[in-house]
């Protein structure tokens, strides 16, 4: 499929610029029409949410020791404040 | 619920009466992202641990400075950066500013150009992405999955991984990573983009099986 003006190869590239809303209007609209008859592109950005969704179920678990080095400073540190 | 500032306020507060609570409710807040983004400047996790805890007596010492013009949280990784960066550079591996996109070299683009092949419109698909929707979610948020996007993750120059864990792991927003890493919106969102669409590219192998998987045992 084929869209005018914008290439997919180009629309790759922009595809955090739209997410972020940093495309100007025109382009936004250049965009999504390229999404709506484009399958690929339209799967590529679906993609690129794919990612931005699992990121975010990505939870560090490090902090016990840091907690376990941090607590005792903290107490030697308030019992000079107090 | 009060609101982030309130809630901050309270924190700050309490934490300059000396509140243990307050102290480690912050650190479970801030100390797994801060970690993250001190090991992305020095070379090892024991460095990166010092200089986390460097920055947070630096924060409970110097909380009576604190003014409140920033967030709590761009206050504490502005410390953060500045301690992380001077260790780095000790180590003789800063990231100069203006290398920031340099440190990318094998940078070409956010697919491979050969994907663009097609026969009758240049620039388009040939070899399009596959539809991740059949993907069942407890396979999408699995732990092998998880797994290997934390790899893909640790193979980013290190700004990349900055931006893309503060953004979409901790979910901050693009004005709170620029302040606290000391970037220009515009490189922010550099730094973004290649890294969700490296993390993409190293996921795709993978989730691409699963969803065939997934697809064949429907039929």
């Amino acid at each position: 499929m084929t869209a005018p003006g914008l290439d997919c190869r180009d629309l790759v590239e922009i595809v955090t610029d739209y997410l972020e809303g940093r495309l100007p209007a025109g382009e936004v609209e250049r965009f999504e029409a390229h999404l709506a008859i484009c399958d690929g592109c339209d799967v590529y950005v679906r993609q690129i949410r794919t990612v931005i969704q699992l990121a975010g179920h990505e939870r560090p678990h490090e902090l016990p020791r840091l907690v376990e080095h941090l607590l005792p400073a903290f107490r030697t540190f308030r019992r000079g404040l107090l | 619920m009060p609101s982030t500032a309130t809630d901050e306020a309270l924190l700050i507060a309490a934490l300059r009466r000396g509140d243990e609570t307050a102290f480690v409710t912050l650190l479970q807040r801030y100390g797994a992202p801060m970690l993250r983004v001190a090991q992305s400047y020095v070379r090892s996790r024991a460095v990166a641990e010092e200089v986390v805890q460097e920055t947070w007596m630096a924060v409970v010492t110097g909380v009576d400075r604190f003014e409140g013009r920033s967030t709590v949280k761009t206050w504490i990784f502005r410390i953060l950066t500045n301690r992380a960066k001077t260790r780095g550079e000790r180590e003789g591996r800063c990231v100069p500013f203006s290398v920031l996109i340099g440190e990318d070299e094998d940078w070409d683009g956010a697919v491979d150009p050969e994907r663009f092949g097609h026969p009758a419109y240049p620039g388009h698909w040939s070899a399009a992405p596959s539809d991740w929707r059949t993907l069942p979610e407890q396979r999408l948020l699995g732990r092998e999955t998880l797994e290997r996007f934390r790899d893909a993750v640790h193979e980013l120059p290190p700004r990349q991984q900055q931006v893309l864990v503060l953004r979409d792991v901790e979910g901050w927003s693009a004005e709170e990573v620029c302040i606290a890493l000391d970037l220009s919106e515009v490189n922010q969102r550099v730094l973004l983009h290649r890294g969700r669409s490296k993390i993409r590219a190293a996921l795709e192998p993978y989730l691409d099986d699963v969803a065939a998987t997934a697809l064949e045992a429907v039929a």
